[in-house]
């Protein structure tokens, strides 16, 4: 089974990364774009064995950093 | 000054480990073991853990996460938790905030460009292990070289920080965003070492200034009573 992990900056933590995206998207003349912020997606294919708590786990453990980062699990059908 | 038994550690990616060696052992006489990541033990009986710095695992994931999770780091932590003094410096740092032994983490810079330049610190806490060669207010000058030095904790973390002296260094002026301007943290029991600039790299003239050594200097007065 598909598992996708998307990690994302906490609210109110600076993202320059976002920022430069941002103005890059202004320098191509779009306009309207208020804020962007950039994040990541993790795909993980794992055993249907493999529990919710196992998955948290692993976000805690690894995929994601709680001092700075939020998380959230999907998991996607075959 | 015999005897100093230390350990640098090298994480595949990194790139400092040569100069920390050479400082550790320029400054106590006495050559570091080198530690590969992979090792599930350290040298017995350690005065001293360097983690020099780099770009472990390739900045894979976050800086410092993958190295974080190596083997040799299980030893790290428990020589942590015994009291034996550890040093993060630059990526070092971040494999110290992701392995939980510091508090906050390094983001990129506020102004997304790499910094690489020498820049102004003060001695912030100079009643350390790490900083009793130093005068409190001192004003030092040591090198950076790092995308990611933006240091972040939450305001009540900063405040904890800043009250229990665990602030050893801090910019003298802005440099990567790092909150409240901090270059330099240390654990609860004050063995454990965190900080963005290079003092490896500032140990002799031919460096351009000596104002690193008093670090290493201090350790090693420190645990050998030199």
């Amino acid at each position: 089974m598909k598992v996708r992990v998307y990690v994302s900056l906490k609210n109110g933590v600076l993202d320059p990364q976002g920022r430069a995206i941002q103005h890059s998207l202004e320098g191509l003349g779009f306009t309207g774009v208020h804020d962007v912020r950039a994040g990541r997606l993790i795909e993980l294919d794992v055993d249907d064995a493999v529990t919710d708590e196992a998955l948290d786990d692993m976000c805690r453990k690894l995929l994601a950093n709680q001092v700075i980062e939020n998380y959230r699990i999907e998991r996607v059908a075959a | 000054m015999t005897g100093f038994r230390s350990a640098v550690i090298t994480f595949p990616g990194s790139n400092c480990d040569r100069d920390m060696a050479d400082a550790l052992e320029k400054v106590s006489g006495t050559a570091p073991f080198r530690v590969w990541h992979g090792d599930a033990a350290l040298p017995e009986r350690l005065d001293f853990i360097a983690l020099p710095g780099g770009f472990s695992y390739g900045d894979y994931l976050r800086s410092g996460a993958m190295a974080a999770r190596s083997p040799i780091m299980r030893a790290v932590v428990d020589a942590a938790g015994r009291g034996v003094p550890v040093l993060g410096v630059c990526n070092g740092f971040q494999v110290l905030t992701e392995a939980g032994l510091l508090p906050g983490a390094l983001m990129r810079n506020a102004g997304i460009r790499f910094v690489c330049r020498e820049v102004a610190l003060t001695v912030e806490n100079a009643q350390t292990l790490f900083t009793a060669g130093y005068a409190a207010g001192q004003r030092i000058v040591i090198p950076v070289a790092h995308h990611d030095g933006n240091y972040f904790a939450d305001a009540a973390t900063l405040d904890r920080l800043e009250g229990d002296g665990r602030v050893a260094f801090r910019y003298a002026e802005p440099v990567n965003g790092s909150a409240r301007d901090i270059a330099g943290v240390l654990n609860d029991a004050g063995n454990v070492l965190g900080m963005r600039p290079h003092p490896e790299r500032r140990i002799e003239v031919a460096h351009g200034g000596e104002d690193g050594r008093a670090l290493f200097a201090s350790a090693v007065r420190g645990l050998v009573g030199a």
